[in-house]
């Protein structure tokens, strides 16, 4: 019992890691059958970076649309990107953070204009902001927003 | 508010804007409850989506956008073009949220 206490912060430790690294990596992978389900769900809905809408396209009715997620790290994570710090580096723990935050982020715009009867979407910007900055020890935390213009199309998509 | 068009591209396909009255904005401060920054903590372990915080900002982002749309209805608009939106963590747990565009009156 006397160990139990000397070592209580270095058991606390394991176990924060343990559960951020079998608890996160499970709810991430569950993430991502959830993305690419619903991805598939709303193919029908075009998102395009481009400014205007393709000519073909005669626009009656326009509107803003808006998808924002908030997604933070887990222990694990932060803990390997504390080390990733040292020697520099791709880390691909947070690569797939920011992958699956955007993607749901476009996922909640398009569902955004599925839900107006829209199915185009042009002028598709991103934010980020990070929440977590400042905050001494916070874990990282951001938000990120995709938003653009839904517009009708007046006879039907051509193409 | 539905009458008045919300779009971030500069034109509005199929109609002509007659006059531009200039720039229009809307913005708010939010902090983070408590409780919920409490609960968040918690989830921080195991990562992922921060509902409570995606609901704060979503609600934050509302009020700025709406306070924009005021803005752009007072000075006599039915369109604000080319919307943005800045999004500034202030200090601990708090967030601005900043929507700003163009006031125009469509044909």
């Amino acid at each position: 019992m006397e160990i139990f206490f000397e070592y209580f912060q270095l058991i606390l430790f394991l176990f924060l890691l343990a559960v951020g690294f079998f608890v996160g990596r499970f709810l991430e992978s569950q993430h991502y059958v959830s993305i690419r389900k619903r991805e598939k769900a709303l193919k029908k809905i075009l998102a395009f970076a481009t400014r205007y809408p393709p000519n073909l396209v005669d626009a009656q009715e326009c509107r803003l649309v808006t998808g924002a997620v908030v997604i933070s790290s887990d222990y694990f994570k932060q803990f390997v990107a504390s080390l990733r710090n040292l020697v520099g580096g791709r880390f691909r723990g947070y690569e797939s953070l920011f992958d699956r935050a955007r993607r749901e982020a476009i996922i909640r715009m398009k569902e955004d204009a599925r839900r107006a009867g829209y199915s185009l979407i042009v002028n598709v910007k991103f934010e980020t902001t990070s929440l977590s900055a400042g905050r001494q020890g916070a874990m990282p935390s951001f938000e990120i927003l995709a938003f653009g213009t839904a517009i009708r199309p007046q006879r039907g998509m051509i193409g | 508010m539905s009458d008045i068009l919300v779009s971030n591209i500069e034109v509005v396909p199929g109609r002509r804007v007659k006059t531009h009255l200039g720039l229009v904005q809307g913005s708010t401060v939010r902090a983070k409850h408590a409780g919920k920054d409490i609960l968040a903590g918690l989830k921080n372990i195991v990562g992922g989506e921060l509902k409570a915080y995606t609901e704060l900002m979503q609600e934050a982002r509302e009020e700025a956008t709406d306070r924009m749309i005021k803005q752009a209805v007072s000075i006599g608009a039915n369109g604000v073009l080319n919307v943005r939106y800045a999004t500034t963590a202030v200090t601990m747990g708090a967030a601005e949220i900043l929507a700003y565009g163009t006031a125009v009156v469509l044909e």
